[in-house]
């Protein structure tokens, strides 16, 4: 019997319509636990590195990670693994909800499409009976619509349905994959699915799943429950409101949003709004967010509220979480709160990234102010800032006219544009866009996560370290007296040696050193999360959560029945980490891709930054290059990765 | 027939506040597992979260009395502008549904209240619920004394009711026979 997870894969093959249910060895468990640990491995394994996205032998996977399912709080997040169509690297979109889980329930961990439909379908996963159901009459229908579409025709209200909107079916590099209150909303997995002509995927399961240890496991999940209630009670005091909690940030709960607001750059990540935030606003803005809000609700097995159903006036009913409350109004500089929720819904039935989407909206109207865009591109546009965004949203999910530039994203949009439209473009790493803002000075541990993880974005790396110094000794003394998630105590002083200015601050505290210490220990605990599937708004990304490198050997222990200490936790998603490391190098991934964007920081430091990035390669046993050394493959079992690599010539003899 | 002190085990359901996250279902199952938290499936949970998430409705319903047929007519309800479906609110397990059913066998479920041994403080669905939509009491009442009558009499009786009481007894002696 297999433990926690079900031991199955479902294979399903588009072109010939062949699904086959296939016993998945227990070996790449041991060696890779579940949910992107093994996507990458079955990558490795099946999908030579030259495979573009939309190449039919690119796969496309949709897992249900290694805890997922079981009772452990917040274990719900399903991992989505494909080729990326806007980087060219192994992507892996993610989202939480109930999909995950029910997939468990049905009898699977993971499924797996190769090659591509010849006509748009669903997917219907009933337990041991799976069919690819024809989809014609869904064709352009919007992401929530078809959910309720699917179970109505099902007759199954208790289905997941994950889908695409129209920006997956026109191949949208933005398109997300939409499901429950969550999106897999990052690097195009939505455009594989579209491509693959995957409009949902249905699923309903009513089978057990195994626990080993089950007594056992309960024990430290009551354990996790009491510190959920404890933190819950007791938010961290001395930092901002999203960062005092745990859980994903707990946007749809609170209303004041002077720092977001008027932190972040807005319009095409240009401009930073002082003084937004103001009587009117912080009247008019609290009251159409609490009047939008049906309801609170979570992800399965989660007792946060970070999502919510939103209903509001005469617009249709759709879910929504974190920031897209206010990025497309912001982004629009509309000064209107109404405005977001309206276009939230279309952006949202249409199925794309509710980050990415409205800095390309504004990059659009940067373009066309800047005359690089024409009066002919814009024919037809409404004049006013709202009716503008609708009419830009309208022509990037259908790709007409320059429509067609913006659906694939900043950076190729402004590379087919010419050297004009690419000096505006401002904020990408590896092709993606990433989150709107632009500061002072240097933060060398930034600097570190935003440059080298394989997730290209800062949201999914950062965590359980302080974004900032805190600015008193007595308010730093505070936060490491009660820090039981450190793996190791001396991280505490680095803390309380760390100054907001003067000696010990930023750019050159924490050393370079130091910094690998930490983004190490940030990146193995989300590299964890998403092999275990759980919310790194309970885990990796948030200070003070439940779960840590403590308890997360024991979870996994009692789950499967294979004792597996912090060490040999670490080993494997080291293990899986770097044979994703080495699948982008192949793909030609190396250090010259790793940088901010150049005005990310107004105030850069370039030999500071060679060191750092040369100190962190050494810390992670990659060679100066950013390849992993033979040294390091061997350490982690990986010698076949190694020979690999130096067939390619990407490692070469004698120069670790 | 005598008079007997029963312990009234409550549990106020406030759907209102619920967020949907179905933990309540998913330890139901775990707890109700042979041997206990051995493993997990919802769908043979004692609580059933009713959801329709775009009708803003999650309505958590115990499993209650198993009902051998089903009901004559259905009712709908209007509460709050919100349209609840026939037997939304209904805890039998009934021909009519799979709800409050096991999975493989069809046999009805019946929440317990988590009894247990020692006895649970609150039953497992009330611990499980940190969105306070679960509410448990308990109060002593006196009461005539009646047969309890335990799962496996109910799981028979669900069956003799669906085959008849001749092909059930057949099948048993068949199977007795195989040993």
């Amino acid at each position: 019997m297999r433990y926690a997870e079900t031991g199955y894969y479902l294979e399903i093959d588009l072109a010939t319509g062949n699904i086959e249910k296939v016993e998945s060895d227990p070996r790449l468990t041991e060696l890779h636990l579940g949910g992107l640990g093994t996507n990458v491995k079955l990558f490795w394994d099946r999908v030579p590195p030259e495979t573009k996205a939309f190449d039919p032998e690119n796969l496309f996977i949709i897992s249900s990670p290694l805890l997922v399912g079981t009772p452990a709080m917040s274990f719900n997040r399903t991992c989505v693994t494909t080729i990326s169509p806007q980087t060219d690297l192994l992507a892996y979109p993610m989202m939480g909800g109930f999909w995950a889980a029910e997939l468990k329930y049905a009898g699977y961990d993971k499924v797996i499409f190769r090659n591509k439909s010849p006509k748009l379908v669903y997917i219907w996963i009933n337990n041991d009976k799976v069919e690819i159901r024809d989809a014609s009459h869904l064709k352009g229908k919007g992401a929530v619509e078809t959910r309720e579409i699917i179970k109505e025709e099902l007759n199954e209200p208790n289905a997941c349905v994950a889908a695409i909107g129209l920006a997956g079916e026109n191949r949208c590099f933005l398109a997300s994959i939409e499901q429950g209150r969550s999106s897999a909303s990052r690097l195009g997995g939505g455009a594989v699915m579209g491509d693959k002509n995957i409009k949902a995927i249905a699923v309903r399961g009513t089978k057990d799943l195994n626990l080993a240890r089950g007594a056992e496991f309960i024990e430290h999940v009551n354990r996790a429950q009491d510190y959920i209630k404890y933190r819950n009670a007791n938010p961290i005091p001395g930092v901002m409101t999203i960062l005092a909690g745990i859980g994903s940030p707990q946007e749809m709960v609170h209303t004041d949003e002077r720092w977001h607001t008027e932190n972040f750059m807005w319009g095409n990540s240009r401009l930073r709004r002082r003084g937004f935030w103001d009587e009117r606003i912080g009247e008019e803005w609290p009251r159409i967010q609490l009047e939008a809000i049906k309801r609170l609700i979570s992800c399965y097995n989660c007792p946060q509220h970070c999502g919510a159903l939103i209903s509001f006036r005469d617009t249709p009913r759709y879910k929504m979480k974190c920031f897209t409350k206010m990025t497309y109004a912001m982004a629009a500089y509309v000064d209107e709160l109404e405005f977001n929720f309206r276009i939230a819904q279309r952006a949202t039935e249409y199925g794309v990234d509710g980050f990415g989407t409205p800095q390309i909206l504004a990059f659009a109207v940067e373009l066309y102010e800047a005359g690089i865009l024409t009066d002919k591109d814009f024919e037809g546009c409404p004049k006013d800032k709202e009716g503008r965004f609708y009419w830009l949203l309208d022509r990037m999910v259908r790709r007409e006219g320059i429509g067609d530039l913006m659906a694939d994203g900043l950076y190729w949009m402004a590379k087919r544009l010419g050297p004009e439209a690419e000096a505006l473009e401002h904020n990408t790493i590896k092709k993606h866009e990433q989150l709107p803002l632009k500061l002072g000075t240097l933060d060398p541990i930034y600097y570190l996560m935003y440059t080298t993880n394989e997730k290209i974005s800062i949201t999914q790396i950062e965590g359980n370290w302080p974004q900032g110094a805190f600015p008193t000794r007595e308010m730093r003394e505070e936060f490491v007296r009660d820090w039981p998630q450190l793996p190791d105590d001396h991280f505490k002083q680095y803390l309380l040696d760390w100054n907001p200015r003067g000696e010990n601050s930023i750019p050159f505290f924490p050393t370079p050193y130091m910094c690998s210490e930490i983004v190490d220990w940030m990146e193995m605990l989300h590299n964890i999360d998403d092999a275990l599937g759980l919310c790194c708004g309970m885990g990796s990304f948030c200070l003070k959560p439940p779960y840590h490198i403590h308890n997360y050997p024991l979870l996994v222990s009692a789950a499967l029945g294979m004792d597996i200490d912090e060490a040999g936790l670490k080993k494997i998603v080291n293990r899986s980490r770097n044979l994703h490391r080495a699948y982008n190098n192949m793909k030609g991934m190396s250090r010259k891709d790793e940088k901010p964007p150049a005005d990310h920081w107004k105030r850069r430091f370039p030999e500071l930054e060679e060191e750092l990035l040369s100190t962190y390669y050494k810390y992670k046993g990659w060679n100066n290059d950013g390849i992993p050394t033979k040294e390091r493959l061997h350490e982690l079992d990986l010698d076949y990765v190694a020979e690999e690599l130096t067939k390619r010539g990407i490692l070469k003899d004698g120069e670790d | 027939m005598a008079k007997i002190k029963k312990k009234i085990k409550t549990i106020t359901v406030d759907a209102d506040k619920c967020n949907g996250c179905r933990s309540c279902e998913l330890i139901c199952s775990a707890f109700h597992a042979t041997p206990k938290y051995s493993s997990i499936n919802p769908a043979r949970a004692r609580i059933q979260v009713i959801r329709y998430p775009m009708k803003d409705i999650w309505l958590p319903i115990f499993a209650g009395e198993y009902a051998p047929a089903e009901c004559m007519g259905r009712e709908k309800y209007l509460i709050d502008e919100k349209q609840y479906d026939e037997c939304d609110f209904c805890r039998a397990a009934c021909p009519a549904r799979d709800r409050f059913k096991e999975p493989d066998s069809g046999l009805p479920l019946r929440c317990d209240m988590c009894e247990d041994e020692p006895p649970q403080e609150k039953p497992l669905c009330v611990q499980w619920c940190f969105s306070d939509v679960l509410i448990y009491e308990e109060r002593e009442e006196e009461v005539e004394e009646a047969e309890e009558v335990d799962e496996a009499e109910i799981g028979l009786k669900s069956l003799v009711d669906k085959h008849g009481l001749n092909k059930l007894a057949e099948t048993f002696a068949r199977m007795t026979q195989k040993g």
